[in-house]
């Protein structure tokens, strides 16, 4: 209950759980009534400074660099940032921060800071109450000399920041400058140190969030991880579990409870021509308007024999008693490929229909799992997602996954998405730290990898790693590239291979550069590996489990149904596992 | 200078490499970044190819936590600008395969690919080598791609010439065993360092070098844009010799004077016996006095500017052993190409081909492609960015035309003479040293000026007009009556007064000018030229008889004699 990266040791976690565990709802009420008002006292904080840069050459990153050593040694907590890493409304969380830039050209800024130029001049966060200072790069031979720095400056201000100190411009030989504006800005912030820090107390839940009481997450962000150019979609979204008690290992998976499309809604109210406000009961006795229950209670798409059999009964229909009889099962597959509740509407409209006989045939709005790509350990209180828009044409109408397309158009930053954890004890890593692991996982199968290498990079793990990766093409679709190069750099990954299948007249897949490393890939096993697979389930991880058979069979010098015997036991030992769909 | 300067960074990079291997391989194996370090990218340069970015899309690639849309930029070494149709398709199939799927003709005669990705670089090059061509030298600190005039109406002329430009290419090509073993899985062979690069040595050159061969009166290579240049002394039909010309370049830097482009100096004449000796030992002097301090002030025009014409005549034929004869009398009419049909003594045909940019794609090269299917000649790529089919008889020629036809490639020399006698480099989207358009930009401005052209009636008249993205020089700019030098997104430096023949190089008359001002600056020049010319004046005389342009002598004068006003748009 108590989230694990609550300020807390085991021991009082342990106890906090087990007293709040026994409250009634008046008794947690009142508890966080009181240890709201429980402030503990005004403590003289060492101030903090946060050092934001944006560069082209380096120069702004190395004077960065100097400033968070310069003030670490006055006592000042500091860390550096990259521009490029950040957007506009990260401001609003710093107290004290120091923009460091560059002018290019024509007044503009460093390639990699553009991004976050262009919607800082767009955005308007509210800034009051952080304080800043700006050191400007630039050259005077160019006519706007440090403009990207001047602009930075005024823009700040006028979003109701504070200035520490004034902007220093630096032309070409900017060390003096520079110096100088160090010096004023480090007097300035010892002079005014003693900020009381707020009290901020863990908040502790007083509901339980479950697959019965879905957590309202606020998305943090989200953003496509396919370039310009692709033909993918694919996002990455961040959730906040922050006072949801919600808590995960990497391998689980999130349950997210999607919104019907607007347009799909609106598709049904017209089809059908009920009024959106008619109130209907839905499963449980509950009573909603209809237009929430189509927009947020039931499964409004998907078809079924057993969704056509109700509707059917609704009214006599000659065709669809045809197409449901035994004889002619196939056809009947045939025809639901592909279509949806709103087909069965417009093909085969039934005079009288009510607006309660409707929602009556169709079910609740099942929530989707999604494989969690992020470590609790590299990001407490956070979950992220690796999510592909589901999009096609089918029968005269562009067609959208529910939940898919759910969070890529609507979960918005600042939004809420309802969410639980369904914990998966069949996708863990190995117990020991030291084990080796394979992992194959393209596309959106790649995200529990990305909570495993985090995981494995937190806990300082020694155990060699090694990624299969692949998608449609290396320049668009190398989903988490530059992460996956911070995770070769530092260890976290030992070795990351890839099958872009686009690249080339021939389709390369994972189990094709598999078979290029087929050796060490058994040699891996062979020193205990553990060999994980995410991903589509209908060809991939059928494919890489042939792949992976033969492998043994090839380099463990077996006859075939011994190297299956030798896969099957992988199984049996947890070594070999899967999270196909 | 008693002052001892530091090697340049690359001088250190070249001998740590072990004959152009460094850490190559090893840097290709790598696929987690589609790119290279940087001193992977500078050897890969000796071995043709380029590490680029999609410049269009590099803002926000972070944002989806992509590196840079790295490719690479593969040049492919045609010497004297020949090649076979099954090369053609080798190149076609290459770019839809593995490129952008296009095809781009240089200013050396050279193929570029762009935008094949790394993990396609080794499979690009090895079928290049499959079809007998290589991109070993194509860039570096070495003789790059040997130019030759592809003039089809001397056809004896032309076979000898393509013959000696080959030689001159094989005779310099690094002997190095790094490209068999980085590209095509050759042995790796132990040998010494002499037997390894016996003209070179491990350091190489200080910087490019580039050999040309005219035949006048065509200076269609633009001879003074290269470090050497051998122009053909025709007597009869026969080649008796050649004028050895040395020391020009293009590249330069903005805001730098101690760069400029400079014109080449004609210092002798040699026997075709006579050639191979020659190109070696020019080379061999800049290799041993070239400077090794400083890139940007490497190449063998400041070797000789630093000391003198003299000097270098005097220690070439102190390396020769032999003196250079007197230089021969010739005469150059200009730089560009003869386009359309011609008959050559043999009564087979040539056809030149006008390509934009020299950027060969769309229906263009799904006409060329289905010509070189049945093409029985050979392909000419000119200095020009254009495209000769040569070598086509009488009974191929209704075959040949008619597919010309149907993919709209018969009449493409009809267009303005401005058009035809255009060059631009390709700059963004790929390239890196690009501060503004070129090959994207070149055809608006054209079509802006022609406006002007119409007008006054200019449309025949040939004035030779050339954009870059940098000042650089691959699309030799400092040699046009006309040149735009990117400066900054959308701004360029106009350069005016270049000679017709390629033979003076131009000045700056206006410095960031922004391209839509360019009709506005240069239209009421043009109209002027139109109606106070004199009898067969070219554009680039006129504008300095006229007083717009001081006119340039040499390199040491190109920042020299501006007019005022040329900083002041």
């Amino acid at each position: 209950m108590i989230p694990s990266h609550a300020p807390f040791s085991s021991e009082q976690s342990a106890s906090l759980s087990a007293l709040v565990s026994g409250f009634s709802p008046e008794q947690s009420t009142w508890l966080s009534g009181f240890l709201a008002g429980f402030s503990p006292e005004l403590v003289a904080a060492p101030s903090n400074l946060t050092v934001v840069y944006g560069t082209e050459s380096g120069n702004c990153e190395e004077l960065a660099d100097r400033t968070v050593k310069a003030a670490k040694k006055k006592g000042v907590k500091a860390v550096m940032k990259n521009l490029a890493d950040l957007s506009p409304s990260d401001f609003a969380k710093f107290e004290n921060f120091a923009v460091i830039i560059s002018t290019w050209g024509d007044g503009e800024p460093p390639e990699a800071a553009e991004g976050f130029y262009n919607s800082f001049i767009n955005e308007s966060p509210d800034l009051k109450g952080t304080r800043f200072t700006v050191c400007a790069l630039g050259d005077t031979s160019y006519d706007k000399y440090c403009e990207v720095g001047k602009i930075f400056d005024a823009r700040l201000e006028s979003l109701g920041a504070e200035r520490i100190t004034a902007r220093e411009d630096c032309d070409v030989d900017f060390e003096d400058s520079y110096t100088a504006w160090l010096g004023r800005l480090l007097d300035s912030l010892a002079a005014g140190s003693s900020v009381a820090s707020a009290p901020s107390a863990a908040v502790v839940p007083s509901v339980e969030y479950s697959k019965k009481n879905y957590f309202p997450a606020e998305v943090l962000e989200n953003v496509l991880l396919n370039g310009e150019g692709t033909a993918k979609e694919t996002i990455h979204v961040e959730l906040s579990l922050e006072g949801s008690g919600l808590d995960y290992e990497a391998g689980d998976a999130l349950a997210v409870v999607p919104l019907n499309a607007e347009d799909v809604v609106s598709d049904i109210l017209k089809q059908t021509g009920f009024s959106e406000s008619e109130e209907v009961e839905i499963k449980g006795g509950e009573k909603v308007s209809f237009g929430a229950a189509l927009r947020s209670r039931l499964d409004i798409t998907a078809l079924s024999r057993a969704i056509v059999k109700k509707y059917l009964a609704l009214a006599a229909n000659v065709d669809l008693e045809s197409l449901l009889s035994d004889e002619k099962k196939a056809e009947f597959v045939r025809w639901i490929w592909g279509r949806q509740v709103i087909d069965l509407l417009q093909e085969h409209p039934v005079a009288g229909l009510t607006a309660q006989q409707f929602v009556s045939i169709l079910r609740k709005m099942p929530p989707r799992l999604y494989s969690i790509a992020s470590s609790p350990k590299a990001h407490p209180g956070e979950v992220h997602l690796t999510v592909a828009a589901v999009r096609y044409h089918g029968y005269g109408k562009e067609r959208k996954g529910v939940a898919s397309t759910f969070l890529t158009d609507e979960a918005l930053v600042g939004d809420q998405v309802q969410v639980y954890v369904h914990s998966n004890k069949n996708f863990r890593l190995p117990v020991s730290d030291d084990t080796p692991i394979i992992m194959v996982g393209p596309g959106t199968g790649v995200a529990p990898f990305r909570a495993f290498i985090e995981e494995r990079g937190e806990r300082g793990a020694k155990g060699e790693s090694w990624l299969f990766f692949g998608d449609q093409k290396y320049n668009f679709d190398f989903l988490y590239q530059l992460e996956w190069q911070d995770h070769l750099k530092s260890g976290a990954l030992s070795k990351l291979d890839v099958a872009f299948s686009r690249d080339q007249p021939e389709k390369v897949y994972v189990q094709d550069v598999m078979k290029k490393s087929a050796g060490e890939i058994y040699s891996w096993l062979d020193k205990g590996a553990h060999f994980y697979v995410c991903g589509d389930a209908n060809r991939m991880a059928k494919d890489v489990h042939e792949t992976l058979i033969g492998i043994v069979a090839e380099h463990g010098k077996l006859p075939l149904d011994e190297a299956t015997a030798y896969v099957d036991q992988l199984k049996k030992d947890k070594r070999y596992q899967r999270d196909v769909y | 200078m008693s002052e001892e300067k530091k090697l340049a960074h690359n001088e250190h990079m070249k001998v740590d490499s072990n004959y152009l291997r460094g850490t190559l391989a090893k840097g290709l194996a790598d696929t987690s970044t589609g790119g290279l370090t940087e001193d992977e990218q500078q050897l890969l340069k000796f071995h043709g190819c380029y590490l680029q970015d999609d410049r269009d899309i590099r803002a926000g690639r972070r944002k989806h936590k992509l590196e840079k849309a790295f490719s690479f930029l593969i040049r492919v070494r045609v010497p004297g600008g020949v090649a076979t149709p099954e090369q053609w398709i080798k190149m076609d199939n290459l770019a839809t395969d593995y490129a952008n799927g296009t095809i781009k003709l240089t200013t050396r005669q050279a193929f570029q690919l762009h935008g094949v990705i790394k993990t396609q670089l080794k499979k690009t090059i090895q079928e290049i080598n499959a079809a007998a061509l290589d991109t070993i030298a194509a860039c570096g600190d070495v003789n790059r791609n040997v130019m030759c005039n592809p003039n089809p109406f001397l056809s004896q002329a032309h076979a000898d010439v393509l013959k000696i430009s080959q030689e001159i290419s094989d005779h310099l090509t690094p002997q190095t065993g790094a490209y068999h073993e980085i590209w095509l899985d050759g042995e790796k062979v132990e040998t010494t360092a002499e037997e390894v690069e016996p003209i070179y040595g491990k350091t190489y050159l200080p910087r490019k070098f580039k050999i040309a061969v005219a035949v006048p009166p065509s200076n269609d290579v633009d001879i003074h844009a290269n470090d050497l240049s051998f122009v053909a002394i025709v007597e009869g039909a026969k080649i008796v010799g050649y004028n050895v010309a040395v020391g020009g370049g293009m590249g330069m830097t903005h805001g730098d004077e101690k760069t400029y482009p400079r014109l080449a100096d004609i210092i002798g004449f040699c026997t075709p016996e006579q050639v191979l000796d020659v190109s070696e030992k020019v080379l061999l002097v800049q290799r041993d006095f070239g400077d090794r301090t400083n890139r940007k002030h490497a190449r063998l025009k400041y070797t000789i500017d630093d000391r003198s014409v003299a000097w270098f005549l005097g220690t070439l034929n102190e390396y020769l052993g032999y003196d250079l004869e007197p230089e021969r009398e010739f005469k150059f009419d200009d730089n560009g190409d003869r386009f359309g049909w011609v008959e050559d003594h043999l009564g087979d045909f040539h056809l030149n081909l006008f390509i934009e940019g020299g950027r060969v794609r769309d229906q263009a090269r799904v006409g060329l492609r289905k010509i070189a299917e049945i093409h029985q000649g050979d392909f000419r790529l000119t200095g020009n960015q254009n495209l000769i089919i040569a070598k086509v008889s009488p009974k191929a020629r209704p075959a040949i035309e008619a597919l010309l036809d149907k993919y709209g490639l018969l009449k493409s020399h009809l267009q303005s003479a401005l058009r035809l006698n255009s060059i631009s480099c390709v700059a963004l989207p790929t390239c890196g040293l690009a501060l503004a358009e070129a090959e994207r930009g070149l055809p608006g401005v054209i079509t802006d000026l022609e406006e002007v052209l119409e007008k006054t009636g200019l449309r025949h008249d040939a004035i030779t007009i050339r954009m870059t993205g940098c000042p650089n020089g691959c699309g030799r700019p400092f040699l046009s009556e006309i040149a735009f030098v990117g400066r900054s997104p959308g701004k360029y430096n106009v350069y005016l007064g270049g000679g017709h023949a390629g033979d003076r190089l131009n000045k700056l008359y206006r410095e960031a000018v922004p391209r839509n001002e360019i009709k506005n600056l240069l239209g009421p020049l043009i109209e002027d030229y139109a109606k106070t010319r004199e009898e067969a004046e070219k554009f680039g005389d006129f504008v300095i008889r006229a007083g717009y342009i001081a006119a340039t002598s040499n390199g040491l004068d190109f920042h020299a004699n501006l007019k005022v006003g040329a900083f002041n748009s």
